[in-house]
């Protein structure tokens, strides 16, 4: 489903302040993988996202989706595939547009934003079944600007948003690093079911050993750019908690 | 009281620059000042067009595609050259003052038309008709932007603006939305050159020197209300920027008739901006 094959990237290349964040990256996920990356800062975690998903150009390497190549292919073009969630709530979300507008444009990612009003009743009423699951009693609120959430609320919404249409791939980059633990639990707990409900093949990065210790059937350990562990899912089975602590000794 | 009524009419002319300011500096958060140039347009093709006796109902058309261009220039320049927005406006601006010049052949061109916008007669009154037939376009004008800020197309729009790194994961170019945006944008300015040209009887080369100012202004009285009673109905938001168009008008026409002299009509202009836009601020300061 995912394939790099030999990928680098450098910043600022030539420039006094050069740095490479991947160097020589070559990774396969399968279809329906569940795949969690952990490393300590500046291992090119976020690099290695972005480049997937199009936001970084890399400098040398392939990256191919579903088969195709998609070197060439922007960010907004591989949303065909691809749905984020994003670090930081703000940015998977517009605040200033109602949760049901939000919804509106998540439902329409791999489609053309026509010229015709989109929110009737019936999609009312799909995006409030559908956000009825996660319990949080936002149902009733679908009409109220993104923006009055809170970050764990908008976080758990563009979980949701992301199986609104066709999703292939999901990526998540560190999707909890800013909410507080209950929150956190809400959010990895809804991507891990609407994961194995639709069977996205997903990549995670986090750097919570134990949610990487949970949830995922593979697990990757970057440094300095390159993979320098990778964990199928029967031996990640075998893995205790405490393995993972002694790899970040 | 004519003075009032010049003065609403002037402000209803100046809403459709308020429009097309809103669009680009609230919808697309791009302060984007093409508009003194885009506006000036928007006159200079009316008046010419008028000039040579052309069908008054090829007018419009073509006065949106001018200012549509005009923008969407602007928007080349910000997105695929990367220059700076405000930068990007002042350049396409200030070439457009040649431009107009080109197009109008000299500084100043009276319409004499017996044929425009204002010469539809629904009541005998002049004054009472302009006011009709303005109130009437303006509010055809405000429902279709209202209705495209309601489609699909108008929440990617909107979301442009307010967070690009979702809209793109959501599949919308931003480059092209945000020459399309500037574009809609300069095409509402250049149509509030085109009321204005017609009401007043020509077109001048100097007429949008400090026009952004009203469309700013404008918004910003727009936006102080909309903050103020929580608005968040994109057609409430509409209405609110077209009263603060005419509310900015009816202001400096009562400051004239105050006795201030004309030569500080600009100073009065800039300090009462100032004023709505610290306002809100100075309450503020005083509930703390």
């Amino acid at each position: 489903m995912i394939e790099l094959i030999s990928v680098y990237k450098t910043f600022n290349k030539g420039k006094p302040n050069e740095v490479s964040a991947l160097n020589g990256v070559d990774l396969h996920i399968t279809r329906g993988e569940f795949a969690v990356i952990v490393g300590s800062n500046g291992s090119g975690k976020s690099t290695l996202l972005n480049i997937i998903a199009g936001s970084i150009q890399l400098t040398t390497g392939t990256v191919s989706l579903d088969g195709g190549n998609v070197n060439k292919l922007p960010d907004y073009q591989r949303s065909r595939w691809i749905a984020r969630v994003f670090q930081n709530p703000l940015s998977g979300t517009a605040p200033d547009l109602s949760i049901l507008d939000n919804f509106r444009l998540a439902a329409l990612r791999t489609q053309k934003k026509g010229l015709s009003i989109g929110v009737n009743s019936a999609f009312i009423q799909q995006v409030k079944d559908r956000i009825a699951i996660l319990n949080l009693g936002l149902e009733n609120k679908v009409n109220q600007p993104m923006g009055t959430l809170s970050g764990g609320q908008r976080q758990a919404l563009t979980l949701l948003m992301s199986v609104m249409d066709e999703c292939k791939i999901l990526l998540l980059d560190e999707p909890t690093a800013a909410l507080d633990p209950r929150s956190a639990d809400i959010v990895m707990r809804t991507a891990d079911e609407l994961i194995k409900d639709f069977k996205l093949t997903s990549i995670l990065i986090t750097h919570n050993l134990k949610d990487a210790f949970t949830y995922g059937n593979r697990i990757i350990q970057m440094s300095e750019g390159k993979i320098i562990r990778d964990v199928d899912a029967k031996a990640k089975s075998q893995l205790k908690q405490t393995d993972l602590f002694e790899w970040f000794a | 009281m004519d003075f009032l009524l010049t003065a609403i009419i002037q402000g209803l002319c100046f809403s459709a620059i308020a429009l097309g300011i809103y669009i680009s500096m609230k919808i697309f958060n791009i302060p984007d000042i093409t508009t003194d140039g885009s506006y000036t347009l928007g006159g200079v093709v009316t008046a010419i067009t008028l000039a040579h006796s052309l069908s008054f109902y090829i007018v419009l058309p073509l006065v949106i595609v001018a200012g549509a261009i005009a923008g969407a220039l602007t928007g080349l320049i910000h997105t695929k050259l990367k220059v700076n927005a405000l930068l990007a406006g002042i350049l396409v601006m200030t070439a457009l003052y040649s431009v107009n010049l080109i197009i109008l052949g000299r500084s100043n061109l009276p319409l004499n038309s017996d044929h425009t916008l204002f010469t539809i007669g629904l009541v005998s009154d002049a004054n009472q008709n302009t006011l009709i037939v303005l109130v009437i376009f303006i509010t055809l004008l405000t429902l279709l932007i209202g209705y495209l800020l309601k489609t699909d197309f108008g929440l990617a729009m909107r979301a442009t603006g307010n967070s690009e790194s979702m809209i793109r994961a959501l599949g919308v170019n931003t480059d092209r939305m945000k020459i399309v945006g500037l574009a809609i944008a300069n095409a509402l300015t250049a149509t509030g050159g085109y009321l204005i040209t017609q009401f007043q009887g020509y077109a001048d080369i100097s007429m949008g020197i400090g026009v952004v100012i009203f469309g700013l202004g404008s918004v910003i009285i727009g936006e102080t209300l909309i903050n103020w009673f929580s608005i968040t109905s994109i057609w409430v938001s509409l209405v609110l920027v077209l009263l603060g168009a005419v509310l900015f008008q009816l202001v400096l026409a009562l400051t004239l008739s105050l006795g201030v002299d004309a030569n500080l009509l600009k100073l009065v202009t800039s300090v009462f901006v100032l004023l709505i836009v610290t306002l809100p601020r100075l309450n503020l300061l005083k509930a703390s």
